[in-house]
């Protein structure tokens, strides 16, 4: 199966399927979970963005489930002048250089561990302590990490938090990333390599194109992990102006507990940028997610 | 180019792909050195520590069994074991009824669950940090949601008594967490092979009867795989413990994740709290085996024999 066609049987099963539905009794207790549990997932967040409009005098004034009478933006204008846009620019500049490296490493490595298949007993080896890279919990070796950065005189730099978060990526990103690679016909290898091209060559024009969905998901996982992360931060850096947006909202909340709406307005904040990637490559990472770890 | 000439000139597959091979390990260098960097080595590191005194900024002392002695007398240690266990059994059993009913309801292929499905990957999608700030405040006894609806049942210092904390700790994780597992098991659903409900339907079976007897069964695997990710994960809860309790009330929500923070970066005593992370691996290995010896081969490993 060609790796760009996964998604394609659950379209093609789809009218089956629904023709069978039609016939079938509903699914009432699956349904009644379901609908409760959207509730429960639903209200929370209906409440953090009702909130973050309230003035703190409305919120303590009206029903909390009630939307404000007379939005107002004050609480991001608190958000965004207590340094949120710096906050967010570490954070993206950490995002971005840790998922493009870990992405391409990791594509390079899981290309070489199918390509090579038993034959390399290196890249077996390779390939082994990625699998076993997936047991370790960071929590356990950030004490480690923490001694590793100040011997390279990085602690308080994002450069400290990018390195550990390459590391971190790499296995997860190599399994995924060679399942998928493995799903790519032989023969096209095959036939390429009469052509004359060489390895980077298959990689470059045959691999990755075939299993963009692939790359796309792993991205964007690695990139909401690490958009996301807060240990690293907290251990890692300690000047104000090298916080990732994570650490600024604990701050912010220790500074400004009192004030609820202005609180949930830097959730709101910090959530959107999350909120636009995963609007544009939803499709295209529960496909990937599914068939990367569904079964 | 030599390494395509030589591939080319022996046509047996094994062969060509045996000298292939032994050109394309460089591709593996980069991953591999910033894994062994900051991987493998922090791995074989945290292990060492545990052999001496630290305290995060001076000189590092060999102390031999030291920190060992002190942890392993602590009653620290049992009490954190503790809480990260009954973290992991509770979470466990909350989440995984609830993601299979989940899982298998989103799994049919009416549109209005498409769009259930995006409306539940939202809390994937926020920051522990920014799930625990936001439950912290709407928790709050004063200010929260409880005591702005003026209903008591839910005015209740929820992060203050042990057992409502340890409660909430739950309630957060699985809010957190059901959605993605709910996603692996409507993945499993869809490729279970329609003929089996087909068959079963022909013999008669009805809904329950076929969601014990063929959708259980057929999940099998991919219920090893979330239990795996469940259990060997919750080891790693600490963002959200740590913004919602920091531990508390008192000790009641410090799990092992948590202990070793504080004695290592709260209390500066880097040895104990590496010998606590090496608690903390062993468990996890430990666990991802046996939830392997389980399932009976390798979910990591053999994704694909179930996919295709």
């Amino acid at each position: 199966m060609i790796a760009t066609s996964k998604p394609a049987p659950r379209t093609a099963s789809r009218p089956r399927s629904r023709r069978q539905g039609v016939g079938e009794r509903p699914n009432w207790i699956g349904g009644a979970v379901a609908w409760l549990w959207l509730l429960v997932v639903i209200v929370p967040i209906y409440w953090i963005v009702i909130t973050s409009f309230k003035t703190q005098a409305n919120y303590y004034a009206t029903n909390p489930l009630l939307p404000p009478t007379e939005p107002v933006l004050d609480n991001y204008r608190l958000v965004i002048e207590s340094d949120f846009p710096r906050y967010f620019r570490n954070s993206v500049i950490v995002a971005v250089g840790a998922v493009v490296p870990a992405v391409a490493f990791s594509f390079m490595a899981a290309y070489a561990i199918v390509r090579a298949g038993a034959a390399s007993r290196f890249l077996r080896l390779v390939n082994s302590l990625f699998l076993m890279g997936l047991a370790i919990p960071l929590q356990a070796a950030v004490i480690p990490i923490y001694l590793i950065i100040i011997k390279l005189r990085l602690y308080d730099s994002l450069t400290a938090l990018i390195l550990p978060s390459i590391a971190f990526a790499i296995p997860l990103s190599v399994l995924v990333l060679s399942n998928f690679i493995r799903d790519v016909p032989k023969e096209l290898f095959e036939s390429m390599r009469i052509d004359g091209a060489g390895e980077v060559k298959m990689l470059w024009r045959l691999a990755l194109p075939l299993t963009r969905p692939a790359v796309v998901t792993v991205t964007i996982y690695n990139a909401l992990t690490i958009w996301n992360g807060f240990l690293l931060p907290l251990i890692l850096t300690q000047s104000p102006d090298k916080r990732t947006l994570p650490l600024a909202l604990w701050t912010f909340q220790g500074q400004y507990s009192v004030n609820v709406p202005a609180v949930l307005a830097s959730v709101v904040l910090t959530t959107l940028p999350i909120l636009i990637l995963y609007a544009v490559g939803r499709r295209q990472l529960l496909s990937g997610l599914t068939a990367g770890i569904g079964k | 180019m030599s390494r395509i000439a030589r591939s080319t000139l022996t046509p047996q597959a094994a062969a060509g792909r045996g000298s292939a091979g032994g050109g394309l390990g460089w591709l593996a260098l980069p991953a591999l050195a910033v894994f062994v960097a900051f991987g493998v080595v922090p791995l074989i590191g945290v292990l060492a520590l545990s052999f001496t005194s630290w305290d995060g900024l001076g000189e590092i002392r060999w102390t031999g069994l030291t920190s060992w002695r002190e942890v392993l007398t602590d009653p620290g240690l049992p009490h954190a074991l503790w809480v990260t266990f009954l973290v992991m059994a509770f979470s466990w059993l909350v989440q995984t009824p609830a993601s299979i009913l989940i899982g298998v309801f989103l799994a049919g292929h009416q549109r209005y669950r498409e769009v259930l499905a995006v409306l539940y990957f939202i809390p994937l999608l926020l920051s522990s940090a920014a799930i625990a700030i936001t439950y912290k405040a709407l928790l709050d006894p004063n200010f929260g949601l409880g005591a702005g609806l003026g209903v008591d049942l839910l005015v209740q210092d929820w992060l203050g008594e042990p057992v409502l904390a340890f409660g909430v700790v739950i309630f957060t994780v699985s809010w957190q967490f059901i959605p993605f597992h709910a996603l692996i098991y409507q993945g499993g659903v869809r490729q279970i092979p329609r003929s089996l409900y087909e068959a079963a339907e022909i013999d008669g079976a009805g809904r329950i009867r076929k969601f014990f007897s063929i959708t259980l069964p057929q999940l099998k695997y991919t219920i090893i795989t979330s239990s795996t990710l469940m259990v060997v994960g919750s080891l790693t809860f600490f963002d959200l413990i740590f913004v919602l309790t920091e531990g508390g009330p008192g000790d009641a929500t410090r799990v092992l994740a948590l202990e070793m923070y504080k004695r290592g970066f709260q209390a500066n005593l880097m040895g104990p709290a590496s010998a606590i992370a090496v608690v903390l691996v062993l468990l996890g290995l430990v666990l991802a085996l046996l939830l392997r010896r389980i399932g009976g081969r390798d979910p990591g490993a053999s994704q694909l024999e179930g996919a295709s």
